[in-house]
């Protein structure tokens, strides 16, 4: 297990890449589902009835 | 040729909809063949003869500089889809593009220096491939600050298509720049005429990685244009109608 993590030498490079990569990636979903989220709550208001706020 | 099919596409409420059936057919093969490719990068792949242990971050390297690069085609496809055809939804589709892209482009170069510094013996140089690959993150950050810059959605629409059509010039500066110029940066090994050079222990993982980021690309960018097509479609009764289904 500690040679795995080891990496060769490597670690100091190889997690930070997988790190950041997968960071990015969780990112993205997060992002994508907060944007979805905002979208359909401002729907939802402008079609609860008109007269509250623009 | 029937064109119905790219009618059907145009039209917001279609693609809403189809945009949220599709989503879990691309998230969930996805999110398999990303964590399978990437154990199978870090325990499965053998050592590389010559970089050792150090050349796994192939894995996550590849794939998000092919991110960076096909995102940004189909984003100024899209763009240039949307400028001819007045296409409100090809433009959502670019607007959606461009975070998405960034971050990959993102991690692409931080990767990239993270593999620069044990091999090369530096975090960064100025060569063709490390620059041209920086000028798409400032195109992606451009159109991304040019559409946020108008009030108006048309205008954003216009003039970021624009910008992201004549970025396209850049794409196949990036991939060639390792053959025209003299680059630190390796030649191509997996996506160049012929055989890749990698044996099949150390290609089939990228190549399952390659396929898993452009599956979570395409799940991710359906969630986005829903949002898109929401706030552009905001005065439309049909938006009503579905949330209350």
């Amino acid at each position: 297990m500690r040679a795995f993590l080891d990496m060769g030498g490597y670690a100091a490079f190889i997690w930070p890449s997988y790190l950041v990569t997968l960071g990015v990636l969780v990112l993205n979903i997060i992002w994508a589902r907060r944007s979805l989220a905002r979208a359909l709550q401002a729907a939802r208001r402008r079609s609860a009835g008109p007269g509250e706020g623009a | 040729m029937r064109w119905t099919w790219f009618h059907r596409l145009a039209s917001p409420p279609y693609l809403y909809g189809l945009a949220a059936r599709l989503t879990p057919w691309f998230a969930w093969p996805a999110a398999l063949l990303i964590l399978g490719g990437l154990y199978a990068g870090l325990v499965l792949a053998p050592p590389d003869y010559q970089q050792g242990e150090g050349f796994r971050i192939i894995y996550v390297h590849v794939p998000s500089a092919w991110m960076s690069l096909m995102v940004y085609v189909i984003m100024g496809v899209a763009a240039a889809v949307g400028l001819i055809w007045r296409m409100k939804v090809a433009h959502a589709v670019a607007a959606s593009c461009a975070p998405i892209g960034a971050s990959f482009t993102v991690a692409a170069l931080v990767t990239g220096s993270l593999w620069g510094k044990p091999m090369w013996g530096t975090w960064w140089e100025w060569d063709p491939r490390l620059t041209s690959e920086l000028i798409l993150l400032f195109l992606y950050l451009g159109f991304m600050g040019l559409r946020a810059g108008f009030d108006d959605t048309q205008r954003a629409d216009r003039a970021g298509a624009l910008l992201a059509i004549v970025g396209l010039v850049n794409v196949p500066i990036i991939h060639y720049s390792v053959i025209w110029w003299n680059s630190l940066h390796q030649a191509p090994s997996v996506m160049r005429f012929g055989k890749p050079a990698m044996p099949p222990a150390m290609l089939t993982p990228l190549l399952v990685l390659l396929l898993g980021f452009t599956l979570f690309f395409a799940a991710v960018l359906l969630v986005r244009v829903r949002a898109e097509i929401l706030q552009r479609e905001r005065a439309a009764r049909w938006i009503g109608e579905t949330l209350r289904t």
